[in-house]
């Protein structure tokens, strides 16, 4: 029992944080109220500790809480890039005007992260079901946050609408994998699958159908469509979540359901659709960026080509595979929140996030310049940074599993990626802007968020080791 | 030379490749307003990764183990990737040349007013990827260090770049340079999984005996993906465009060394890893380096613009690289190898004067100019050293490297072939003296009086230094023939001795 507490440590103190946070919310005096992103962010920080300290898994996985919740290093990792996610969410949202006093914004984040965290580690089809809605419905109120904007409005309910909508498609798909199998344990589940006593034909439909929803979470074709409106009308602090925590808590899913649930080798098919929706998501993704004049809409649209290329790695249904798919993860979460860092480091001061108003930046602030370089280039795939080494995980798990077009049209996007990244490169150092001259303060918070992503860029394209151990043992976990 | 023995214990190789990369960030710490400070430490840069890529050449023992001061460092020993490196025959003079044209290239440099911190630091990153290929023994490191090579050009030939075609070269180069090298990296792959050995490590690739399916199925991928770096026909037409919108010590980087970074990685990767291909396709690959020789030359000769005759004229230079590796005769690969070098230097040689004719005159129009013989005796003296190379002249390394190369050519199976080629030394010698005559001699425009003067000493020792080398090796080839020799030997080892 006591074990089983433990395991569940991350998520009992995220509730009491947001309970406190509640708390602190009243009790604090208006003008104090801008140390709220602080607290939040502190908190998760601790949650984080906490979870690394008392929350590691044992070795062979184990079902917990009746089947409810599996505790196992698949869960662990992806906890820890959540905390990790929300943390310098919350740093990043200090001194965004209609966001930084309201804790309530706090809370939904902490919520949704708890969400996160249990979608992570579900182990049956109502806990599921329940975490991704936990997930989501914070997420609703957090991007149509900033009720005087119309596009944030706009954003939200977009994004709500398409998120009910997918999610009543999904759990029918649960309900008909219900109805086959008789059991709502995934593992159970998984050993009825692996039975071959199911109707193939069936269970590909009901497949196809939770495949919808999750699509949805992480944003690949043919369920992409909400992504550069709700990123664009998201307060930018929002989007960086969204592209990063939110689409990990999605693939966390995916990866547990679609190799442990449903092997390849019980039902081939779902490499095939895999695959196509990695091809789609990849080239639609960068071909669509390719014409943004708008970052948040770029990086919206790079966000859905990333996700085709994750998608590869769960297309080759491998260990390899799941393990590219977690490093991908990673790198994707500290080099896209590096990202969306500058740009909402550039937006506070300049109020813009038009590319062509990014013209002068490396003049006016070259360490921000340098920043977005960083950034830019980690998601083009360029050593020493983490992408590369994500990238050639992912291209390797394809081409192990004799995807070899998979792999050629990876690495073609791959040309199409760095391209769109170039041209924003280009116009940072490149082009002259007006007011090159004016100063461009930059607060210690964000820089310091900043500075520990970019050293975590750095050393996941440097330093493999630990990172490959932990992605290898979250993918052994999963089976 | 034996008194530098010892050396080989030291960690020679990891010193070259990284110091270049950790001067470049400790440069960027330099305060902006201190230009100076900034010229000076790239100076001291270059002159001490220079010092040291010369002990790496002068201790190297032609006669001894293959290869030489290895070190070995398990990186990710879970998936067989590691930090193995280690210099052989061939490679030895690749890192001197590097070496030497990252030491002139800084010193060329001192005139670049534009953010010099920057400059020097994506230079010196750049070094850094190409020190790392040319020593890597591990696959996955070799394509590490190529992609940090390849990346830092876009930066400097966008910003410090040729105003006209900058954004329009940089974006092509670099394009063109990352598909070949992505196509390259699915092939590695599938070697890595198809060898079943679970390494990167091209020493144990080597006996993995890959079935010939296979390798007649890769090779082209892997070679061809590589060679568009080497300006391969018809895939160099980057190379022209890039070469003339470079700042002037990127193009002596880019065509003196990086091209060769990408003909020895289609040698390392695609010939030696995967011979039984290399036999079935380089008989035709061949004919498409006798484009780039003779169509690369022809294109030269027809130029109005001094830069794009440089440019088009390595084109063609390096096709006779790839031409020796195609030939599959270890004549061929002993000119390769040495043409790699004496065409390094000499076209850093080129087009270091090219920029300090057009940094003075502000055009490279070649018949706006003329008469600069007057006013820098030297540089004329500098470029006529290059240009007789450029020719093939016996007493300079460019005979050294190309002869051989015709000598391989002959020994293969089509002979006709060394004949075609030999016409391009004719195309050659015809735009090298029309440059020289048009350029350095002849009546010296009255618009130029005045503004061009002769160039500072640090030019003048940047240009002798490299003329010297280019002198010695034609006058005492025993300073290299050898050691690239003991280099092709095994290549002939893996290619079953033919």
């Amino acid at each position: 029992m006591q074990a089983n507490t433990l395991a569940i440590l991350p998520e009992i103190s995220l509730a009491v944080l947001a309970a406190l946070l509640i708390l602190i919310d009243l009790r604090l005096k208006p003008e104090r109220k801008a140390l709220l992103p602080g607290i939040t962010a502190a908190g998760l920080l601790a949650v984080l500790a906490l979870t690394l300290a008392f929350a590691r898994p044992g070795a062979a996985p184990e079902s917990i809480w009746g089947g409810m919740l599996r505790h196992d290093t698949a869960a662990f990792v992806f906890r820890l890039i959540f905390l990790f996610g929300a943390a310098v969410t919350c740093l990043f949202t200090i001194g965004w005007k209609q966001v930084e006093r309201r804790g309530e914004f706090f809370v939904l984040l902490v919520l949704s992260t708890l969400g996160m965290t249990l979608m992570a580690a579900a182990g049956d089809l109502i806990m599921l079901f329940l975490a991704i809605e936990t997930a989501s419905i914070p997420l609703y109120v957090m991007a149509g946050f900033m009720t005087a904007d119309e596009k944030s409005t706009e954003s939200g309910f977009k994004y709500l609408l398409f998120g009910a909508l997918t999610s009543s498609v999904m759990v029918y798909g649960f309900s008909l994998l219900y109805g086959f199998a008789g059991t709502t344990d995934l593992y159970a589940l998984a050993a009825a699958v692996a039975s071959g006593d199911l109707p193939p034909l069936g269970l590909l439909g009901a497949l196809v159908l939770v495949l919808a929803g999750f699509g949805f979470k992480v944003a690949v074709v043919p369920f992409h469509f909400w992504a550069p409106d709700v990123y664009e009308g998201a307060p930018t602090p929002v989007t960086a979540f969204l592209s990063t925590a939110s689409k990990s808590a999605g693939f966390a899913v995916v990866v547990r359901f679609l190799l442990a649930v449903f092997p390849a080798a019980v039902l081939p098919q779902i490499i095939g659709v895999a695959a196509l929706m990695s091809v789609l998501s990849m080239t639609l993704g960068n071909s669509a960026a390719l014409a943004q004049r708008n970052i948040k809409r770029l990086l919206a649209y790079s966000s859905i080509a990333h996700a085709g290329y994750i998608l590869m790695g769960v297309a080759a249904a491998s260990l390899l595979g799941a393990a590219s798919v977690v490093y991908y993860l990673a790198v994707y979460l500290v080099t896209n929140l590096a990202a969306f860092g500058v740009v909402i480091i550039y937006f506070n001061v300049v109020g813009s996030d038009e590319i062509k108003d990014y013209a002068g930046l490396s003049r006016r602030h070259p360490g921000l310049a340098f920043a977005l370089l960083v950034a830019l280039l980690s998601l083009a795939g360029v050593p020493p940074l983490g992408g590369f080494f994500a990238k050639i995980l992912v291209f390797a798990a394809a081409v192990e599993a004799g995807l070899i077009w998979l792999a050629v049209a990876g690495v073609l996007n791959a040309i199409l990626g760095l391209y769109y990244y170039l041209m924003v490169l280009k116009v940072v150092y490149l082009d002259r802007g007006p007011d090159e001259d004016k100063p461009l303060p930059v607060r210690r918070a964000h820089m310091a968020a900043l500075v520990v992503c970019l050293l975590l860029v750095l050393a996941l394209g440097t330093v493999l080791g630990p990172m490959y151990d932990w992605s290898n043992l979250a993918a052994g976990g999963l089976f | 030379m034996q008194f530098l023995q010892f050396l080989q214990e030291w960690p020679l190789l990891s010193i070259v490749t990284f110091l270049p990369g950790v001067a470049g960030l400790l440069i960027l710490l330099i305060p902006a307003t201190r230009r100076d400070t900034t010229h000076k430490a790239a100076l001291a840069a270059g002159g001490t990764v220079f010092a040291v890529s010369l002990l790496v050449y002068l201790a190297f023992q032609p006669g001894g183990p293959r290869y030489q001061f290895e070190e070995y460092f398990a990186w990710l020993p879970q998936l067989g990737i590691s930090y193995h490196v280690a210099v052989d025959g061939i490679t030895a003079p690749l890192v001197l040349l590097t070496g030497i044209v990252m030491f002139t290239g800084v010193i060329i440099s001192q005139r670049i007013e534009e953010r010099p911190r920057e400059f020097f630091a994506f230079l010196f990153i750049l070094a850094t990827g190409v020190f790392g290929v040319f020593v890597s023994l591990d696959m996955f490191a070799l394509f590490y260090f190529y992609e940090i090579a390849v990346f830092p050009m876009y930066l400097l030939i966008s910003i410090w770049g040729w105003k006209q075609t900058r954004e329009y070269a940089a974006m092509k180069l670099t394009l063109y340079l990352f598909i070949g090298s992505v196509i390259s990296l699915v092939g590695g792959l599938a070697m890595y999984f198809a060898s079943g050995l679970g390494t990167f490590d091209m020493l144990a690739l080597e006996g993995a005996n890959f079935s010939p399916q296979f390798q007649i199925l890769w090779f082209p991928f892997v070679f061809i993906g590589f060679a568009v770096l080497g300006g391969m026909f018809p895939f160099h037409n980057w190379s022209p465009d890039g070469h003339v919108a470079a700042p002037t010590a990127v193009s002596m980087f880019h065509a003196g060394v990086l091209m060769k970074l990408g003909a020895f990685a289609a040698l390392r990767v695609g010939i030696m890893l995967l011979p039984e291909g290399a036999k079935f396709h380089l008989p035709w690959i061949i004919f498409l380096t006798l484009v780039n020789v003779v169509y690369g030359a022809y294109i030269a000769m027809v130029q109005t613009d001094f830069k794009y005759v440089i440019g088009f004229s390595s084109v063609s230079h390096m096709g006779l690289v790839v031409m020796g590796f195609a030939s599959l005769t270890p004549d061929g690969y002993i000119g390769a190898g040495v043409q790699m070098v004496s065409h390094g230097i000499m076209t850093a040689l080129f087009f270091a004067v090219v920029g300090m004719i057009y940094d003075q005159a502000h055009t490279r129009e070649i018949a706006k100019l003329g008469g600069m013989a007057q006013k820098m005796p030297f540089v004329a003296f500098a470029f006529t050293i290059g240009g007789l190379v450029s020719m093939g002249m016996p007493g300079l390394s460019g005979f050294i490297a190309e002869f051989p190369i015709f000598m391989g050519v002959w020994q293969s199976d089509k002979p006709w072939i060394a004949i075609v080629a030999a016409i391009s030394i004719v195309i050659t010698a015809a735009y090298i003296m029309r440059l020289m005559r048009r350029v350095f001699y002849g009546e010296f425009p009255a618009e130029f009086e005045g503004h061009v003067h002769d160039v500072s000493r640090s030019e003048k020792v940047a240009l002798g230094l490299l003329a010297f080398v280019l002198i010695l090796i034609g006058i005492f080839p025993g300073v290299m023939v050898p050691m690239v020799e003991s280099g092709v030997e095994h290549i002939f080892v893996l290619l079953g001795g033919l």
